[in-house]
């Protein structure tokens, strides 16, 4: 019995039947379920270190399983998918523990922590996928699993997201199965391969192939937030706090983004993708994306809102780290993936813990809550540097190999985009961080709730600190082993090094 | 050929009769016998198909298939019958109502 | 006991066991129930018999009487067949199931013996290789399956049940019309005699007519669905999930097979007809479905729109035979499951909060977990979206079309998922609003929310069984020898 070929299939199921069982317990087992959330997600974390351990020693985990006559579902673990999986189950637990805080007492917790690690197992699953079909399969499960998620509160806002949410995911994820079963008629396979299985295809067949790429990059680009495929995101925000952590930084939009970068390197092939001349307009549109996200950013006064075109903007680093096809640009966007996921979501935590401690929704609100709640605007001052590229938060080094990739290519005008797209990060974050630390804080807060003498429950401090923290040390620590820049490096490596 | 073409054609200008009547009325008595005019036309052109080559023996199995398409005729037309007889009770008219919901 | 397995002929007793079953619950109505649901469990365990037999044996043949073709009757099945019985088995399975929970005293001695004769008519029909015995049982499941959509007898079920009468009874005899032809040109109602007589000739195309045209009444296929809605809506919810999910499918097979056999062959433009049909189907079924405001006739008209699907199989299998019809009886298969699941659901929704207008269906949905999962699962299939059956035939269907360049198809296809997204989530959404907690009208047995929701996940697990099924399939190779795709 090899149990190599099911490890695999066992990290998606570590979170698969936790939520199963979830779903069946009654709303008062508060507990059981937590137990249940928690063991899952060590089970995962614990199943996803061992096969870290595997891959850098040269083993193979993979499984597969018999889908259609000549179509496996494959779930294997290689660099890239283990940076995914590390990336969510790490964010999971943390996100778990703070939503079993954030959560104490509303109703539907059933509902919710089921849908929650269905989620979670269809981004384990994304992350895994050794072939198009089978990301296909994950991903529209992961649409379906949101869903619930983001409509949780029932109002009517909250309809609405959910509504623009199907509207944009589904018609995205009509386009991405019409790309791959193109793809699937013109080649016959559709596994993931590193440098891509479409070189040996005739010129006769390239038209063919940019419109499979745009109807790929189109229906990726809808959870990876894309202009003008963007709008459900910002709207997104109704949804709990942690759900907002689970779309910005562990899942949905990763997973679109995940989506363009397994099908640039490892279905086109980067070189390849450049010789049909698709990356330059990729490029154009991450850099749009890059711009318009920042600027739109700038005026929400609704402090989830501006995280979120925050997201927007910041996901399209990724991207174009990708369409840039250097070695140098392919560490700095994949390392991205990781280094904004942590970001991301201490800043939304924190955004959580303001909302449910003190009531506060807007930036405006926030004159002096440094005071009030030193550790959580400490976490979120680190992310917010962060995300600005300032050293030596994690941040900084996505922006540099992104600015070093982009000279190496002969691409400068990606400097300016960095540049001003820092700016505005700026622009927008540290009136929020003086705010928060320079003001004075007003008599009373909106809503405010005591938690004797802490700022506020444990379970809603630890995950913003640790996260931050985690933030900070893959910053200064990227040169260690095991490192996601590491990682990265490694990636980039077998994309471009290897015969 | 004269014969039988004669009363296949009969068969066939029976049915479609049947055809005509079962769409233009709108009470359900005439629908269903004109459904059974449509039937007796198949059988008709059934029994005259019979005699397919020039032997003196006609072929018993078309006969066969008419003998079960009256039976099954005869327990249609009861049903029908029954549902049309339910359904004036019920709406006090033996016409189909329009479709209010459409 | 492998032996015995085989010698059985598990044929004759999958149609002679409900026929007498049927006429017992009429004559003992005490145990009507009881005996309604050995036997539909008797029926599963006869397939996987039948199933055991034709895979040590190849074919299935049965001369009833051992009086063989061409005069007495011959019982046949290969795997095409096997499948839609084993289907029927199941899905009737959970119908049986559904209903022991559903029917109050008074209509339950009614429904038992109908739906046991239209379970016989069903099996038979999937058994039979000749076209005059096809015509037979489609008149016995026609006429028993009309008078359970009358079961009820409210005004709204008796119309329906009238025109439904009216629109199965002209299809039949249009169909009687072309048997009398194809008997007269060629001598034979056997199909495999008639497969190889057959040429085109003017009584062959009148024949190809009318035939075509009574079975595509009979399968609702547009414009000819106008019966459908007011018939699958005014029933009572087992009968709306076994005529949608297993009743129109019967008509759709026969249309298959001789499609396969008969006047596939010949060529012609109907298979074009047939498709551009279809996509009207696809896309008028969608709209209309999204249109409504009773979920009742949403589900009805959704059936519209997937009966097209499985005519767009047609101008696809010009060229791609076995892979194009793969993915109809795939996407046929799948909708009888997701769609019983579907009716029966909706039943608990309708007997729980005593209407089914969508827009106040919130608090009933909320108070009915295993039935809005159910139909969330159900959702999933007839969208097409992974893992579920209804993808794999999709896939399946997308794949031929794309290969063949035939883009109006992609389209109308992809579209139609789309549409059927709308519909779904219209039903769904209801079940995430902040309702107020309201008391039922009607509490729902556990044995119907469950039979909904196993149906349902039976249509998902369909998506991870493809290679079985599809194999199974392929047994006596009715779609005729595999042609290499390019």
């Amino acid at each position: 019995m090899n149990w190599n070929a099911w490890i695999p299939l066992l990290v998606v199921a570590s979170s698969l039947l936790p939520g199963l069982v979830i779903f069946s317990l009654a709303e008062e087992r508060v507990r059981l379920r937590s137990t249940l959330n928690l063991a899952g997600a060590l089970v995962k974390l614990a199943l996803v270190g061992w096969m870290l351990w595997g891959v850098y020693h040269g083993r193979h985990y993979e499984t597969r399983l018999a889908l259609l006559p000549d179509l496996e579902l494959v779930l294997r673990a290689g660099p890239l998918s283990l940076l995914f999986v590390t990336l969510s189950s790490v964010l999971w637990l943390v996100t778990t523990v703070y939503a079993i805080g954030y959560l104490e007492g509303s109703p539907h917790r059933s509902r919710f922590f089921g849908f929650f690690s269905l989620c979670v197992s269809a981004t384990v699953g994304v992350a895994l996928s050794g072939n198009l079909i089978s990301f296909l399969l994950f991903y529209e499960l992961l649409t379906l699993s949101t869903y619930p998620l983001i409509v949780h509160r029932g109002t009517e806002v909250a309809r609405r997201a959910g509504h623009s949410y199907l509207v944009y995911t589904i018609f995205g994820g009509a386009l991405l199965l019409l790309g791959t079963v193109w793809l699937y008629t013109l080649t016959g396979t559709l596994e993931f391969t590193p440098q891509g299985f479409l070189n040996s295809l005739g010129e006769e067949h390239h038209p063919a192939l940019i419109v499979i790429f745009a109807l790929m990059i189109a229906g990726l680009g809808v959870k990876a937030a894309l202009v003008p495929l963007h709008g459900w995101l910002p709207q997104a925000m109704v949804a709990p706090a942690p759900v907002s952590a689970l779309l910005h930084a562990v899942a949905v939009v990763k997973a679109g983004v995940f989506g363009i970068v397994r099908v640039v390197y490892e279905v086109f092939g980067v070189s390849f993708a450049a010789e049909l001349g698709v990356t330059g307009p990729l490029a154009w549109l991450a850099a749009t994306t890059i711009i318009y996200g920042s600027l739109r950013a700038l005026f929400q006064d609704d402090l989830k809102r501006r995280l979120a075109f925050c997201t927007v903007s910041q996901l399209s680093y990724i991207v174009l780290g990708v369409a840039i096809a250097g070695p140098i640009a392919t560490i700095g966007g994949v390392v991205h993936l990781v280094h904004q996921g942590l970001m991301k979501i201490a800043l939304f935590f924190c955004a959580g813990n303001l909302a449910e401690t003190l009531g506060i929704h807007k930036v405006s609100e926030m004159n002096g809550v440094g005071r009030r709640m030193p550790w959580t605007m400490a976490a979120f001052t680190i992310g917010a540097f962060g995300m600005m590229g300032a050293p030596p938060i994690a941040g900084f080094i996505s922006k540099w190999y992104l600015g070093l990739g982009a000279l190496e290519a002969g691409q400068e005008w990606v400097i300016l985009v960095l540049a001003g797209s820092s700016l505005l990060n700026a622009a927008y974050f540290l009136p929020i961080l003086h705010r928060a630390w320079f003001q004075e804080p007003p008599e009373t807060w909106p809503e405010e709730r005591k938690f004797g003498r802490k700022e506020t429950a444990w379970a809603l401090l630890l995950p913003p600190v640790i996260t931050a923290l985690m933030a900070l040390g893959a910053g200064m620590l990227a040169s260690a082993p095991f490192s996601p820049l590491g990682w990265a490096q490694l990636i980039a490596q077998r994309e471009f090094y290897q015969p | 050929m004269s014969t039988v073409f004669l009363y296949a054609l009969v068969g066939v200008v029976l049915f479609s009769l049947g055809l005509y009547a079962l769409i233009v009325h709108a009470h359900l008595l005439r629908k269903i016998l004109a459904i059974n005019v449509m039937g007796s036309g198949v059988f008709l052109v059934l029994v005259a198909l019979a005699k397919r080559t020039g032997e003196d023996t006609p072929d018993p199995v078309p006969h066969a298939m008419v003998i079960t398409g009256i039976v099954v005729a005869v327990s249609a037309t009861a049903l029908a019958l029954t549902l049309m007889l339910k359904l004036t009770a019920e709406t006090g008219n033996a016409e189909l109502p329009e479709d209010s919901r459409e | 006991m492998g032996t015995v397995i085989t010698k059985i002929p598990w044929g004759v007793l999958l149609i002679l066991l409900p026929l007498m079953g049927g006429m017992a619950c009429f004559l003992w109505p005490r145990i009507a129930k009881i005996l309604g649901l050995v036997l539909t469990f008797v029926g599963v365990l006869s397939v996987v018999g039948l199933g055991w037999q034709i895979m040590s044996n190849g074919v299935y043949h049965h001369a009833v009487g051992g009086w063989g073709a061409p005069l007495g009757i011959n019982l046949y099945a290969d795997g095409l067949s096997l499948l839609m019985l084993a289907i029927t088995a199941l899905v009737g399975f959970g119908i049986s199931v559904y209903s022991s929970g559903y029917f109050e005293r008074q209509h339950s001695t009614r429904f038992w013996p109908l739906w046991l004769l239209v379970l016989a008519a069903l099996n038979a029909l999937f058994l039979s290789n000749d076209i005059f015995n096809l015509y037979v049982t489609l008149e016995v499941m026609g006429l028993a399956a009309v008078a359970l959509a009358a079961l009820t007898g409210s005004r709204d079920a008796l119309s329906g049940a009238m025109r439904y009468l009216l629109a199965n009874l002209l299809g039949s005899l249009s169909y009687l019309f072309g048997v009398a032809l194809l008997y007269h040109g060629f001598g034979s109602v056997d199909i495999t005699t008639l497969a190889v007589q057959v040429k085109g000739s003017p009584t062959t195309w009148a024949a190809l007519g009318l035939i075509g045209a009574g079975l595509v009444l009979k399968t609702a296929l547009f414009p000819l669905h106008f019966w459908l809605p007011p018939a699958h809506a005014s029933a009572p919810a087992p009968v709306s999930a076994l005529l949608s999910a297993l009743v129109v499918k019967a008509s759709f097979y026969i249309l298959l097979r001789l499609w396969l056999e008969i006047f596939g062959p010949l060529g012609g433009d109907v298979d074009t007809l047939f498709g551009v049909l279809g996509a009207v189907a696809v896309l008028w079924g969608s709209l209309q479905a999204l249109r409504q405001t009773r979920l009742k006739l949403l589900v009805a008209y959704s059936t519209v729109a997937q009966i097209g699907y499985l005519f767009l199989a047609f101008p696809l299998a010009m060229s791609a035979g076995v892979m194009a019809w793969n993915a109809a009886v795939y996407l046929a298969l799948s909708h009888a499951l997701a769609k019983a699941a579907m009716f029966l659901a909706t039943g608990n929704m309708l007997r729980f909060g005593g209407h089914d207008r969508i827009a106040d269906l919130d608090r009933v949905v909320q108070r009915l977990p295993l039935t809005a999962t159910a139909f969330a699962l159900a959702g999933v299939s007839i969208m097409g979206l992974p893992p579920s059956g209804g993808f794999i035939g999709k896939w399946l269907l997308l794949e031929v079309a794309l290969a063949q360049g035939q883009w109006g198809l992609v389209v109308i296809i992809v579209l139609g998922g789309l549409l059927a997204a709308g519909y779904v989530f219209k039903v769904l959404g209801q079940a995430f609003t902040q309702a107020a907690v309201m008391h039922e009208s009607r509490a729902v047995p556990a044995s119907m929310e469950w039979a909904a929701l196993l149906l349902a996940f039976g249509a998902i697990l369909l998506g991870f069984l493809a290679t079985p099924v599809l194999s199974l399939v392929g047994i006596g190779s009715p779609f005729g020898a595999h042609e290499v795709m390019p």
